[in-house]
């Protein structure tokens, strides 16, 4: 079973949220939508969820009994308790009883939220928080889990334990959908995708993202042209789209992060990369 | 002394985008200038009167202009003038064939009531003046019912609004949104506590006003709780209705003070209806604490069977269905889905890796 938005347009008054844009999610495999603030995971996340309605295009996504999702906010009643909110959530799927005490239990135990079961969600860290989300999202076994930037603002320890907890739903035969906008996660995932206000810039593996990259990227102290070059750490890296760096220059190999930010400069700069 | 210019420009711009709070700055005075100038008034000139028995006739011509006669019926008894009374279709009944003159006077129109003794003491032993329903003319006895409505108005529109636009706040209407529960369950689901807080609220208030105050209960307290049933229909509608055009509580909070004072002011529950300029009588004909006040100040005071309050019944009845379907609505917009969730087909699987 494969879930999707297919050529989905939206416009918020003149601002184009989504512009043609298709994004496939298999069954079993773990899906990442990356980019900047505003380049539209949100929507898109939302729109495959139901919640934003298309100016064009068409979604396939299962029935509401069988979608999952964790939004940006804080995604738990903050005056229940975790297990208040785990059975609120679950009731509304119809869990009850002795499949639901069970359920609870394994979920809490895989996210390590056993020993705060009684604890109120507003006391929780954030990434406790998160998890607890998380967990409300999949506590009905849903065949579509959507996740909208699960671990953002999550200690380092939490975001793992997330990624975990995301591999699992997949491995157990979810299809999921999750933004982030940590690339290292990203790296990680099936598939990606990156968006750039509203379109999408490149998507598939992570070695296909890497071997369909055109043009070179060099390094040095100093930019030749600053329009096209971007710093990482020390040093300054630099987009070449035709593939014609200055001889003499030091070409890398470049990574997810670089290719990002070429192919988002590459589209700014309106040359074809 | 810069520091302070940029504060106040700062604060400026800030009020500018708060067009609710401008509007209340704005529109609030002038609000209350209008109303309490042609509102506020205890007293009333104008006293409808049925004057029955066998010289009913030439005694209605002979009342001073006070008492507007609007029934004059020679064959009626005084059993017929209690009637009308009872069913607040008069203000004053003066029953003829008797010397003195009896006059009947409603005690639950409270004003009415303190114009029409003041009028009638004027006549010295030509009439003998008998108040109904509340013999001492006492404040509490009017206030308690009507103060139940009030606070049935309170725990609808305020409560409930915030409870309401929590959700909104927290994010986790976009959660409800995805599952599987439909907009009008998530209302009903939401409403049904506050809607038992309010009940048991009521009965604990009136209750404590009739032990507190002795202020009686004459009419059937089923006929009640239907009123003010369908009464909290109507304001927790009007709490949904709130939460529906506010962003946070403190909007929501606002908004609903915009509909509490109306009730407070306007509802003939402190200044009389038939004393306020007709520019402004008929705001009160809208709202429906109005309509509760009286069906509470008949049941409790004057022992109205439902049958004699109809009109109140059925103009709350109405408001109910409108403000319940409006704000349902609308709260189905707020949750409404992009789309309705379908079984997904199943497609080809592409892998493809392509710029745009």
């Amino acid at each position: 079973m494969t879930y999707s938005v297919r050529s989905a347009t939206v416009r918020f008054g003149r601002t184009v949220a989504l512009d043609d844009v298709t994004v496939e999610v298999p069954a079993g495999s773990v899906v990442a939508v990356v980019g900047g603030d505003g380049a539209g995971k949100s929507t898109l996340l939302r729109a495959l969820a139901g919640e934003v309605a298309l100016d064009a295009g068409l979604v396939e996504a299962p029935p509401r009994q069988r979608l999952g999702y964790l939004p940006a906010s804080a995604g738990s009643w903050a005056a229940l308790t975790v297990t208040q909110n785990i059975d609120f959530v679950a009731g509304i799927y119809g869990l009850a009883g002795a499949e639901l005490a069970a359920r609870r239990a394994e979920l809490l135990d895989r996210a390590s939220l056993t020993p705060a079961a009684g604890r109120l969600a507003a006391q929780l860290s954030g990434g406790m928080r998160r998890k607890l989300g998380f967990v409300m999202a999949i506590v009905h076994q849903p065949a579509l889990l959507i996740l909208d930037e699960p671990s953002t603002g999550v200690d380092p320890v939490s975001r793992i334990d997330l990624w975990r907890l995301a591999s699992e739903a997949a491995a157990s035969g979810a299809a999921v959908l999750m933004s982030t906008t940590y690339l290292d996660e990203a790296e990680r995932a099936a598939h990606l995708i990156v968006l750039d206000r509203g379109r999408i810039l490149v998507q598939g593996s992570y070695d296909q993202v890497r071997a369909g990259f055109a043009g070179v990227v060099t390094e040095s102290g100093q930019s030749v042209r600053a329009e096209w070059a971007w710093r990482r750490g020390r040093v300054l890296h630099e987009y070449w789209p035709a593939g014609n760096p200055p001889a003499g220059a030091t070409t890398i190999a470049p990574d997810l992060e670089d290719i990002v930010i070429a192919l988002s400069l590459a589209r700014r700069n309106a040359v074809p990369s | 002394m810069l520091g302070m210019r940029a504060m106040i420009v700062k604060e400026f711009r800030e009020l500018v985008r708060d067009r609710r709070t401008l509007g209340m700055l704005i529109v609030m005075p002038l609000l209350l200038l209008v109303i309490f100038g042609y509102a506020a008034n205890f007293y009333v000139s104008s006293l409808k009167t049925a004057v029955v028995g066998p010289q009913a006739t030439q005694t209605a011509k002979m009342l001073p202009p006070i008492f507007d006669v609007t029934v004059t019926e020679p064959s009626d008894t005084q059993a017929d003038a209690e009637t009308l009374l009872r069913d607040n279709k008069v203000d004053v009944a003066i029953v003829t064939g008797q010397t003195p003159l009896l006059a009947l006077v409603n005690g639950s129109n409270l004003f009415a009531a303190q114009s029409a003794v003041a009028a009638l003491n004027k006549a010295g032993n030509q009439v003998k003046t008998q108040v109904l329903y509340n013999p001492d003319l006492k404040t509490s006895w009017v206030m308690v019912p009507a103060i139940i409505g009030l606070i049935l108005t309170f725990i609808g529109t305020i409560i409930t609004s915030i409870g309401m636009v929590r959700e909104r706040e927290a994010g986790t209407l976009e959660q409800l949104a995805v599952m599987p529960i439909k907009p009008s369950r998530v209302i009903l689901g939401k409403i049904a506590p506050y809607f038992l807080v309010a009940a048991i609220d009521m009965i604990i208030v009136t209750v404590l006003g009739i032990a507190l105050f002795s202020v009686p209960f004459n009419g059937n307290p089923f006929a009640f709780a239907l009123g003010a049933a369908i009464f909290l229909f109507v304001v927790l509608g009007l709490g949904v209705f709130i939460s529906t055009v506010s962003q946070t509580a403190g909007q929501a909070i606002q908004t609903a003070f915009f509909f509490l004072l109306p009730q407070i002011l306007l509802s003939g529950m402190i200044f009389p209806l038939e004393a306020m300029a007709a520019g402004v009588r008929w705001i009160g004909y809208l709202l429906p604490l109005t309509y509760f006040t009286m069906i509470s100040q008949g049941i409790m005071l004057r022992g109205a069977p439902i049958t004699s309050l109809w009109l109140p019944f059925v103009v709350l009845t109405v408001m109910a269905v409108v403000v319940f379907t409006g704000a349902t609505l609308r709260f189905r917009r707020d949750l409404a889905p992009g789309r309705p969730a379908r079984p997904a087909e199943q497609p080809a699987v592409t892998e493809t890796v392509g710029t745009t």
